[in-house]
């Protein structure tokens, strides 16, 4: 195992940056997860990391090596495909010895080391079966075996679980991360599902348009966003349009004159955590902002009610709230008041 | 009621044009076959009685015989060439974007679509151009029949390993990279066996195409070195005895048997 650091990285097709400028260093061990939408330039990290696309730009340096214009067949990192990748003329057994074939191991150490990795992801007795005698848990298992097999200085996941269903992908989420921590192991995932990211990484970087926005952790990223983009993408979040008059004094297009922690003077956006707002049938009392509203449009989500409160024309917030053995239960048209302190607010200047 | 009806009228209609088209198809064979067998030597209906004979004379012509193992070097060594040809042409036309990709895979698709006879005559004129130009003989000989048919294989190589090669799953060829393979062991160890169906189905054609060729041969073949199409058409010419018949039999069997066995290995029906 080892540290992984990526300098300056960029990748550019003519005048389109696919990935600008990334500067990252994994420490030794750590869970790495790159989060963004599709085609925020994550994918293109991985494979540049992995050797299948050749940076216009920068360096990656793994384990102390700068590799950057290494083929992929010298660089010591296991990967984990989307669609898994397995050799479909070949058994389980000998996909996960291809790569120890590869390093020459004599034929005993082989044997040893695939029964190792394959009762690591608890398929030992499955090696003679093909690929496509396994479910799609089981194939999964088979890709990260055999990444795994060669004891890789990093291990590279492309949204390894999107095809999974639902319920199994809760369960490797959690079967991957132990795995990653019993090994020691230095990971990198690229991932789109921030559900994902949030239960899995040490550490997240949210990519967006080929460049970084931030980098945290899952608190960092929530609390405290560097920009419009991550409080949008992590988390749920209620954006008010409007203008910052002065510092702590913003006014919605709507017209409601709002309480806010600092801000430039000039068109802002105003972001607000739906379970960071009170809301009852009694006026707020001790809040910063306590206004007045009309229930809109109530999701029940089972755990939590999700309402969404008009508060001007212009002007919808959604608020969430547990829901409660005697709690406040909303319905359409009521008339409510909602409440929030400054700190539960914060001001993107666009 | 009536939909019934016109489901079931629908379901003749179709089961009936097929039975036609395998008549059409079938029914020359079968007679072929059944008139190898026949004991007199002018065929007329009904048969006067059943032999062997026409099998055993075939081996008594040396032409026949001849002809076959001709036809049968030139098919495997055409092949053979074809292969080394159109695999990589193949690999080149999916894996590489360039500007004459399109044009190029036309070209390489040509020599189907072209009538044997203009293949044969061009060929015949580029020959003497090169026997002219290399000052050494060139039309006639074995290799100048051999590189007329390869021309013929190479576009059933590069139609089926082209149709084999986009199933392949990208992501496995960098997976054993990413494992340690260069690009040949990649090549070897998973792309090769993935594209095997494609492969043998196109050499099987390739070899089938350049056996039963007889218009470009026409052209190309040289005294003493008449492959097998040839000799039947000249047998024709003078005779029309079963023995014909009882060749085209040995034929049909080679190349069947041929099939059966490449299907063994790979199902053709799902390349093809």
């Amino acid at each position: 195992m080892a540290d992984l650091s990526l300098n300056g990285l960029s990748k550019h097709y003519g005048d389109f940056y696919a990935v600008r400028e990334v500067s990252l260093t994994i420490a030794d061990g750590e869970f790495l997860v790159l989060l963004g939408p599709s085609g925020c330039g994550k994918t293109t990290t991985l494979r540049m990391v992995a050797g299948f696309i050749e940076p216009s730009a920068g360096h990656v340096r793994l384990a102390g090596q700068d590799v950057t214009l290494l083929p992929p067949w010298k660089r010591n990192a296991g990967m984990v495909f989307q669609s898994y990748a397995l050799f479909p003329h070949m058994t389980v057994a000998q996909n996960v010895a291809f790569g120890l074939e590869m390093r020459k191991l004599p034929r005993a150490d082989i044997e040893r080391r695939v029964e190792e990795a394959l009762a690591l992801v608890r398929l030992s007795g499955y090696g003679g079966r093909l690929p496509r005698q396994l479910s799609g848990g089981q194939q999964q298992r088979v890709a990260l075996a055999r990444a795994l097999a060669i004891r890789p200085d990093v291990l590279l996941l492309d949204e390894p679980l999107s095809n999974l269903d639902a319920k199994l992908r809760q369960e490797v989420r959690v079967e991957i991360r132990e795995l990653q921590r019993q090994l020691g192991l230095t990971t990198v995932m690229v991932t789109h599902d921030q559900e994902e990211a949030l239960t899995m990484a040490d550490r997240l970087v949210v990519m967006n348009e080929g460049a970084v926005r931030q980098v945290g952790s899952q608190r960092d990223l929530y609390e405290r966003p560097a920009d419009r983009f991550v409080a949008g993408f992590v988390g749920r979040t209620t954006f008010l349009a409007g203008t910052v008059e002065a510092p702590g004094r913003f006014r919605s297009d709507g017209g409601l004159a709002l309480a806010c922690a600092g801000g430039l003077p000039g068109r802002a956006v105003l972001s607000l955590r739906p379970e960071r707002v009170e809301i009852g049938l009694q006026p707020r009392s001790g809040l910063d902002n306590a206004l007045s509203g009309t229930v809109e449009f109530v999701s029940y989500l089972g755990a939590l009610i999700d309402i969404h409160v008009r508060l001007s024309p212009s002007d919808r917030l959604v608020v969430q709230i547990a829901n409660r053995e005697g709690g406040f239960t909303p319905e359409v048209g009521q008339p409510v008041h909602v409440g929030w302190p400054v700190s539960a607010g914060q001001v993107f200047n666009e | 009621m009536i939909a019934l009806i016109r489901r079931r009228a629908r379901r003749w209609a179709l089961n009936g044009a097929a039975t036609v088209a395998l008549a059409y198809i079938l029914l020359p064979l079968i007679f072929v076959v059944w008139l190898a067998f026949f004991r007199q030597e002018i065929p007329s209906f009904p048969p006067e009685g059943y032999s062997l004979r026409w099998f055993a004379a075939i081996l008594d012509q040396r032409k026949f015989v001849n002809g076959f193992s001709i036809s049968f070097q030139v098919a495997a060594l055409a092949m053979v060439v074809g292969l080394l040809f159109g695999v990589p042409a193949a690999l080149c036309l999916v894996r590489y974007n360039f500007k004459l990709r399109g044009p190029l895979a036309n070209l390489l698709l040509m020599p189907i679509i072209v009538p044997g006879v203009v293949l044969g005559t061009s060929m015949y004129v580029f020959q003497v151009e090169v026997e002219n130009g290399l000052d050494m003989d060139v039309i006639g000989t074995f290799y100048a029949l051999v590189a007329g048919h390869v021309v013929i294989v190479i576009p059933w190589v590069v139609r089926l390993v082209t149709a084999s090669l986009s199933g392949v799953d990208r992501a496995t060829e960098e997976a054993a990279q990413n494992l340690g393979a260069n690009q040949w062991v990649t090549f070897w160890r998973i792309t090769l066996p993935a594209i095997r169906p494609g492969i043998v189905a196109g050499a099987l054609f390739g070899f089938v195409t350049s056996f039963g060729n007889l218009e470009m041969s026409l052209f190309l073949v040289g005294p003493g070195r008449t492959t097998l199409p040839i000799v039947i058409l000249q047998y024709l010419e003078w005779k029309i005895d079963p023995t014909i018949a009882a060749v085209s039999v040995v034929q049909i069997l080679l190349i069947g048997i041929a099939m059966l066995i490449t299907d063994h290995y790979v199902k053709l029906a799902r390349v093809v």
